[in-house]
């Protein structure tokens, strides 16, 4: 295949409106206050390597004031209020979102890496949508629990990722907020910076101090906000390892711990498959977000009658993904978040190639500064390999075959992970037999990385639990009594 | 002169011996030797959960109405052995009425849940509107391999009101009888024996709980622990071995040998949502529904 270096017009997005404050400090009852150990680290755009702002780090003091502001706030105000009322806050801070929504696109893409096409047409829309949906929620609990007497559970710490930072913050304030809940968020150190527009949002619709904190930092914040004894629920998402570490911290304590952690998950493609459209479907499980995404479906299993068709179109179809500036409306894989990651998933494609798997990238140029990762399919890739076993959370697939169902179902379901699971065939009655013996806790026939509030989004096996989403993300924020 | 009976495991649908051929001396409430009982091992916990797990995805696929008929079939068989029930529990300490009413629970309990296997997923299910052409559904399925320790303080009801709401859901059960009390819980087994329930689903185990817990808590092949109340001591590092593979852990602090101790939040326990997703069709023009 020729060199395909994409000399298309770049088509920027504006981002003119975009305020960035040079330095932002904590948000803790309603107010900005700084942080005790007046200490500072610096955000940077992953696109350029250029410096953003500079954000306060929260230390265990910091996190105190925050969980106390959050009692106070839901002693003293939230938990008077009726359900009623907590939604028309919670509609009103949607709205808010929905008259932002370019201006929190541009800042996800500055400070995230991800496509402008993406933060503007997925991550936004789903994170205003998630507040509208669970808005309507909060004053028919009652109804969504028929004969059942809950009461919410009190101050919520949710630690959020640095992959869909505003959707994953809309994912857990949301429905904590619906049920009645105060919260104390801490967003990740790369992507803080829609979490504390957030916080704008929060004081513009009048949200009574406190009911939102936000606390800015390393692990070591997270960790604090874990081990605060007046912390009655912990959400997280993340990493497997870390899930761990919570779950562990929060055993011989009331918490209520929920967590969204990594997956490796399975897409499948059957013989009798749509293939344009498998393809497309191959390429959007993988490649969308640059691949850090937590369901990614980063084990393709192809059936051998028609793997060397499929990997022969996935191929040509790698020659016309586009790299590029996050900003350009073009751009198909932005930047990769951060060094660390980048280098992260740099160790994976040597991993790969050591382990003796083909593999394969486009020609393409990649802009320089900033982080960057051409899309990678691996072949020839053993069941036992580590890019087959390990999440990689990068624009990485690799590519096995099978022959039978029972083989497909056993490999898909050999892992430690059960997040996802993609399943391509015109036979319906083969898509219930597959999707249900499959063990994820999301199953996409025919579509892949599909997400919606309406939607219960959650794990099975190493891959976390609790579902977020839907009537039954509101049993995460809800506590029930026999 | 009187045959004494021999208490055994029962695992894979089977009466084993415990593999360490330990026994211990199970005492009636006056202190009277009555029976020995198997000291279970280490090594039988690892049997019953390659039992439970062989014998859960065929359990899992029975159809929902089949589960419910064999789980009325356990209560018909309890209801036909009731009589020795009442005199193990009379053995154990308690008058003739409150043996009697034990075990009247512990059939309608039986029942009860037989009731609920076809009726639970439409109440925990839904039809989810997504704001694009697709259809999508989340709908409960079996978590797996479940643990259970069974209620220390009573001999049957709270075994039951463990076992019958997590194997009514589709799961496979290895279960920690009662160690002081554990007559009933293989009396039990032989009820399961001869009812149609297939060999795996459940197994019960008699010995410590200490010695066999950490072994199940840790064990990578089960997916979730139903706990009764036990010391906090063991509680918390069951919690902790079962974090190696993000086990399900539901720690019941409640009595589960009253009335009230049932319901459809003890079968959701133990299941799983899963969303499917698919898309829909446009035909001449007309928009996607959900």
């Amino acid at each position: 295949m020729s060199e395909n270096n994409w000399n298309l017009e770049p088509s920027l997005e504006s981002v003119a409106q975009v305020q960035i404050k040079p330095q932002y400090e904590l948000f803790i009852n309603g107010k900005w206050q700084a942080p005790l150990a007046a200490t500072y680290f610096a955000t940077v755009n992953p696109a350029d390597e250029k410096h953003l702002a500079h954000i306060a780090q929260a230390n265990a003091a910091d996190v105190d004031l925050a969980v106390k502001a959050a009692r106070a706030a839901y002693d003293n105000v939230w938990s008077q209020l009726s359900g009623a009322a907590r939604g028309k806050y919670l509609f009103r801070i949607a709205r808010l979102m929905q008259e932002k929504a370019r201006e929190l696109a541009v800042l996800e893409t500055l400070d995230g890496g991800k496509p402008i096409r993406e933060s503007r047409d997925i991550d936004i829309p789903l994170a205003c949508n998630h507040f509208f949906y669970y808005a309507g929620w909060a004053d028919k609990l009652q109804e969504a629990f028929p004969g059942q007497q809950m009461e919410a559970l009190g101050v919520a710490g949710q630690i959020t990722p640095w992959n869909f930072p505003l959707l994953m913050l809309a994912w857990k304030v949301a429905p904590a907020l619906a049920c009645g809940n105060t919260v104390v968020l801490k967003p990740a150190e790369t992507t803080s910076l829609t979490a504390l527009k957030f916080a704008e949002i929060c004081q513009e619709a009048g949200l009574p101090a406190g009911v939102v904190n936000i606390v800015t930092g390393y692990g070591d914040t997270g960790a604090a906000l874990v081990a605060h004894p007046n912390v009655d629920k912990i959400a997280f998402t993340g990493s497997t390892a870390v899930g761990k570490q919570i779950q562990k911290a929060c055993i011989g304590t009331p918490k209520k711990v929920t967590l969204e952690l990594g997956g490796k998950s399975a897409n499948i493609i059957l013989e009798d498959a749509p293939i344009d459209q498998a393809v497309e479907g191959i390429i959007n499980s993988i490649f969308f977000n640059q691949g850090h995404v937590c369901c990614a479906g980063s084990r393709l299993f192809v059936q051998e009658s028609i793997a060397e068709q499929v990997i022969a179109k996935l191929k040509f179809r790698l020659q016309s993904i586009y790299v590029g500036n996050p900003l350009d409306k073009n751009t198909d894989i932005g930047a990769i978040n951060s060094k660390k990651q980048l280098e992260t998933i740099e160790e994976y494609l040597s991993i790969g190639l050591a382990e003796g798997a083909e593999i394969y990238q486009p020609d393409c140029t990649l802009p320089s500064p900033g982080f960057y990762c051409k899309p990678t399919i691996f072949t020839d890739v053993a069941q036992s390999a580590r890019i087959a076993q390990e999440e990689i959370f990068g624009p990485v697939l690799t590519i096995q075959t099978f022959r039978t169902m029972e083989e497909v179902v056993q490999k898909a379901n050999n892992s430690p992970y059960g997040l996802a699971a993609g399943v391509w065939t015109a036979n319906g009655a083969r898509i219930f037999g597959l999707s249900s013996q499959l063990q994820a806790g999301v199953v996409w026939a025919n579509t892949y990385n599909k997400f919606d509030p309406a939607s219960p989004f959650g794990g099975y096996k190493e891959s976390g639990f609790g579902r977020e989403g839907g009537r039954h993300g509101l049993s995460a924020y809800l506590q029930f009594k026999n | 002169m009187e045959i004494l009976k021999t208490y055994k495991l029962y695992i894979g649908g089977q009466f084993p011996r415990t593999e360490s051929g330990r026994t211990y001396p199970v005492l009636a409430a006056d202190g009277s030797h009555v029976a020995n009982a198997c000291l279970a091992s280490r090594k039988d916990v690892r049997n019953a959960v390659q039992a439970a797990r062989k014998a859960q995805a065929s359990w899992a696929g029975k159809s929902a109405f089949n589960r419910s008929q064999i789980a009325y079939r356990i209560a018909e068989m309890l209801e036909a052995r009731k009589v020795q029930f009442i005199e193990e529990l009379q053995l154990m300490g308690l008058d003739k009425q409150s043996a009697e009413e034990e075990v009247m629970m512990s059939i309608d309990r039986c029942v009860y849940y037989a009731g609920w296997a076809d009726k639970y997923q439409a109440l925990i299910s839904s039809v989810n509107p997504v704001a694009s052409s697709h259809f999508n559904f989340s709908s409960p399925e079996a978590m797996g391999v479940v643990g259970i320790v069974a209620c220390q303080q009573t001999a049957l009801i709270g075994l039951i009101s463990q076992i019958l709401p997590v194997i009514i859901g589709g799961n496979t059960v290895v279960v920690i009888a009662n160690t002081n009390q554990p007559l009933c819980a293989i009396t039990f087994a032989e009820v399961l024996a001869t009812s149609d329930i297939p060999g795996g689903v459940v197994n019960i185990l008699t010995g410590e709980v200490g010695e066999l817990l950490p072994t199940l808590a840790g064990h990578m092949d089960v997916n979730a622990l139903s706990l009764a109340p036990i010391s906090s001591e063991l509680s918390v590092s069951a919690q902790e071995a079962a974090v190696d593979n993000l086990k399900r852990v539901r720690i019941y602090t409640e009595p589960l040998y009253v009335k009230s101790a049932q319901g459809l939040s003890y079968i959701s326990d133990f299941q799983e949502i899963k969303t499917t997703w698919h898309p829909i069709e446009q035909i001449a023009g007309g928009a996607g529904g959900y």
